[in-house]
């Protein structure tokens, strides 16, 4: 087993050298089902059907291990389970389960594989496969990647219909009337006569049977609750107050933490004076942890204002003190050693690209933070033998992983209980603050201690978005774009991200360039080159990780390309683009936003076209120039997932996305002075604000072959059709994010 | 001191400065209220004194003065105030970490204006951050809550 688990982690989320590992399995290991976790902790008369689905003689109760930090997948999986199921909405209870291997992630490989999405070649899909593959035998859970629809879309459909077909079974025998004669709805099988039995009734019954592995799904048209509008299961508890995050948690006997980590991150502590702060009230102890130090109270404010009162002493940050460093070794970062990869090279663009029509544009994408709203928490509890964790958290099993590794126990005994998320956006993959709780709770063996990064902690802290710089040059003929070189160059996140997870990746990291290799546009000369700058400031996978910056840089600099040949920006993306879905997606944009039509003074429109984790989106931006400022009037998105699960739940996910990249685009970033983030709070890092909310009209596609997820594809259009709008209105070009150091916005 | 905390009284000992954020979700358990920035920027800790809004973390101990209501006092999953159940309507919340602020400031702004503008909905609501951009849903959900109010 050892080797397999070095093979399985070396090889995780690549390219090339996957084929060589996944085949180093065998079909043995890929084809075995990991154990069910729910027989573990099952009492006599439980009927468990598989990992999903428990129902006892009180209750129903469906599993749904994918982490909701806002999405509303709880209701998503619980509904993918209960329409093939037959339970409506209020019959059952969800749970976010056990980590398990069982609920390993089948469409997570999807991004990693170096092919584009729009790639079915068998060489693609082989990858895909062996991908998947090495997922399962690593039982890889985790929430990313805009992968929980995708991930579940069959298996839960399948999981609610075993259960049905097991639950109509134990019908049969009890009732003695042949399955054939017998229906299901609402939670109970109906049997002719108007007679029925709940599934809690034969729960016992179902519970000695084998399940029906021999099922049928549904046809969509026979759907009851998926694609219909549905009332997301915690819309009441977070209407309400009255639904509890990780943050509001209390377990008995617990005590209050709070943090200081060095700022310059990853630098070492050399001396701390608490000698004010220890005899503050309700302070219970102070000691150093890696890297920072650590105070006990008993309330969180009382333990934060105590941190404050510490004096420190911090070591050097291992990277460039200083943010124009940082640039300067990006910049300087495009060299034959350091291409990572060569994404594209359709045509010649060296012999194209001489002479007239010639365009050449630096483009930058500056680090961004996560920031979700509900600041990192986690609660742990530590003895002798086992650890506890409450938290919110998108890689379950890695998170036991590295808490067994700091408390000295084994990854069986960390019970790790899931809890809402106020939001992530990438910061829930992190584990700093995790291993700092179980650091503190291992020195206080017995009592629980429930950590609380401030605001100004978890800014410090956040592993921001990469930056990155895009080269490009190309030419223009004939009132057309026929050709393109773009270079990007980035630090690798995923490389930062893994080596904290304890995984490295070798292999080419698609996320330098993706939202720019992987657009599905035939331009006769087009190439497209990665390179991977040295590591800088820790980084971490932002909502849709490179396609925000890539995207931003490849996208405007097309635009550029398009008004420069004179053309017109959605039918030259027209011309250019090479696959129908896609296509109709720009084709559904200009008619939604009846592009071409006559603007008030002073107004001006930008399209933008990016594909990421296999979704093509395409965004109308339309803005104003006022007196004070550009002010965002309306925007049209057009976007295709093959099949959406709740239209109410995506509108919101997709007008979420869309006001995520404009604000971020408009007016932040984080940048480094002596080793520290200047951000510390959301006054520097704001976002956009209500008033500033154009008004957004969604239509989602149902004509890809594949079902996506929506969580971050909106994303990454918005920075470039902002930028192309202002350029439209105003002609000026700019050409870094955020648009706040050139134009401002009201 | 005594404080007034939806209805009940409850006595605390602390120091002048703890704000009434902590007070009530450490020393209370009362965690409807949300601690997002502590500096007056987000809005996630908005309760009302004597009805009207106010940011919990900015009020200092040794200041309050008057009844605190927060979102567990404003209304029940069973017995919705009227910015409740339009916010159930519109679904409005996604992580729904800024909506217990989202819904107290909505409701303290429809009891002194239960016909706002468009205009007035936004200078009213932005001051609350959404990190999840739910914001078009939120303008939905105060116009509907304002239109209940008024022909209730
Ligand atoms: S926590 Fe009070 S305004 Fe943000
Ligand atoms: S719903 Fe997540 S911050 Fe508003």
């Amino acid at each position: 087993m050892g080797r397999v688990k070095t093979i399985a982690r070396r090889t995780f989320l690549i390219g090339s050298v996957a084929v060589a590992g996944g085949v180093a399995f065998g079909t043995y290991l890929v084809r075995r089902t990991p154990d069910n976790p729910l027989l573990a902790d099952a009492s006599s008369g439980d009927a468990i059907f598989n990992p999903w689905v428990k129902i006892d003689s009180e209750k129903i109760t469906l599993i749904t291990p994918h982490c909701d930090k806002g999405q509303g997948v709880v209701s998503v999986q619980a509904a993918l389970i209960a329409e093939e199921l037959d339970v409506e909405f209020g019959q059952f209870e969800t749970d976010f389960g056990k980590p398990s291997g069982a609920y390993w992630n089948t469409a997570m490989a999807e991004e990693g594989v170096p092919f584009m999405a729009t790639d079915r070649s068998f060489a693609a899909e082989t990858m895909r496969g062996v991908m998947g593959g090495l997922l399962k035998v690593m039982g890889l859970q985790g929430t990313g990647g805009s992968s929980t629809v995708a991930d579940s879309y069959y298996k839960l459909r399948q999981a609610g219909a075993v259960a049905r077909e097991t639950l109509k079974l134990a019908a049969s025998k009890k009732s003695g009337i042949p399955v054939e004669q017998l229906k299901t709805s609402k939670g109970a099988v109906q049997l002719p006569g108007g007679f029925e039995l709940k599934y809690t009734e034969l729960a016992e019954a179902a519970s000695v049977l084998d399940p029906v592995q021999n099922v049928t799904l549904r046809d969509p048209s026979q759907w009851r609750l998926l694609g219909k509008p549905m009332q997301r299961l915690d819309i009441l508890g977070k209407s309400t107050g009255t639904l509890n995050y990780g943050i509001d948690l209390s377990v008995e006997g617990m005590v209050y933490a709070a943090v200081k980590i060095n700022p310059r991150q990853g630098g070492a502590i050399k001396s701390f004076n608490a000698v004010e702060a220890k005899k503050m009230r309700g302070v219970i102890d102070i000691f150093e942890i890696t890297g920072g130090v650590a105070v006990i109270a008993d309330n969180t404010w009382r333990a934060v204002m105590a941190v404050e009162a510490i004096e420190f002493d911090w070591g050097v940050a291992p990277y460039p003190a200083e943010q124009d460093e940082h640039w300067k070794v990006v910049g300087d970062s495009f060299t034959p050693e350091l291409l990572d990869s060569q994404w594209r090279n359709d045509g010649d663009v060296d012999a194209v690209i001489q002479g007239e029509g010639v365009l050449e544009s630096e483009y930058r994408s500056p680090y961004v933070a996560h920031a979700p709203l509900e600041p990192l928490n986690a609660i742990v509890k530590v003895t002798d033998e086992n650890v506890e964790v409450w938290s919110g958290h998108q890689l379950q099993r890695q998170l036991q992983v590295l808490v067994a590794a700091v408390t000295g126990h084994e990854q069986e005994q960390v019970t790790f209980h899931n809890q809402y998320i106020g939001g992530s956006f990438g910061h829930r993959l992190e584990f700093e603050h995790l291993k700092q709780a179980a650091e503190i709770a291992n020195k206080m063996r017995g009592t629980p201690v429930k950590l609380t990064y401030s605001r100004e902690e978890d800014f410090a802290h956040d592993f921001p978005r990469h930056l990155s710089v895009g080269r490009g040059r190309g030419k223009v003929a004939d009132g057309k774009v026929i050709a393109l070189d773009l270079q990007i160059a980035a630090p690798s996140v995923i490389g930062s991200q893994m080596s904290r997870a304890n995984i490295p990746v070798p292999g080419p990291d698609s996320q330098i360039s993706a939202g720019s290799w992987n657009n599905p546009y035939n331009l006769a000369n087009y190439r497209m080159r990665a390179y991977r700058a040295p590591e800088l400031a820790p980084v971490s996978s932002w909502r849709a990780v490179g396609a925000p910056g890539a995207g931003f840089e490849f996208d405007c600099m097309l635009d550029e390309l398009i008004h420069a040949a004179g053309a017109d920006p959605i039918e030259e993306r027209i011309r250019l683009m090479d696959h129908d879905v896609s296509r109709k997606v720009l084709e559904t944009v200009a008619e939604m936003s009846s592009w071409g039509a006559e603007l008030a003074k002073g107004s001006g429109r930008g399209v933008a076209f990016v594909e990421s984790f296999g979704v093509p989106v395409a965004e109308v931006v339309e803005v104003t120039k006022m007196e004070n400022g550009i002010k965002i009037d309306k925007v049209w998105v057009a976007c295709d997932v093959g099949k959406i699960i709740d239209p109410v739940n995506f509108e919101n996910l997709v007008q979420g996305g869309v006001i995520f990249g404009l604000g971020h685009a408009m007016n932040c970033e984080i940048t480094y002075s002596d080793g520290m983030a200047n951000q510390s709070n959301y006054h520097a890092h704001e976002g956009l604000r209500l008033y500033q909310c154009p008004h957004i009209e969604v239509r989602g596609l149902e004509n890809g072959d594949k079902i996506r997820g929506i969580g971050e594809p909106p994303v990454p259009p918005a920075a470039p059709a902002l930028a192309n709008a202002i350029f439209a209105a105003t002609n000026l070009r700019i050409r870094e994010m955020p648009f706040n150091k050139h134009i401002d916005f009201v | 001191m005594q404080i007034t905390v939806n209805g009940n009284q409850h006595e605390i000992d602390v120091e002048d400065d703890m704000p009434l954020l902590w007070i009530l979700r450490d020393e209370l358990g009362i965690t409807g209220p949300k601690y997002g920035c502590g500096i007056a920027q987000c809005g996630a800790c908005t309760v009302h004194v004597e009805g009207i809004a106010v940011r919990s973390c900015q009020v200092r101990a040794a200041d309050i003065d008057g009844e605190i209501t927060t979102i567990e006092g404003l209304g029940q999953p069973d017995a919705l105030h009227a910015v409740q159940s339009a916010w159930v309507e519109h679904q409005v919340a996604q992580c729904g970490y800024c909506q217990s602020g989202q819904i107290m400031q909505a409701a303290s702004f429809l009891d002194q204006n239960d016909d706002p503008s468009d205009e007035e909905i936004d200078s009213a609501m932005s001051s609350n951050l959404c990190r999840c951009g739910t914001y078009p849903r939120i303008r939905k959900a105060v116009k509907t809550a304002a239109e209940n109010l008024r022909s209730a």
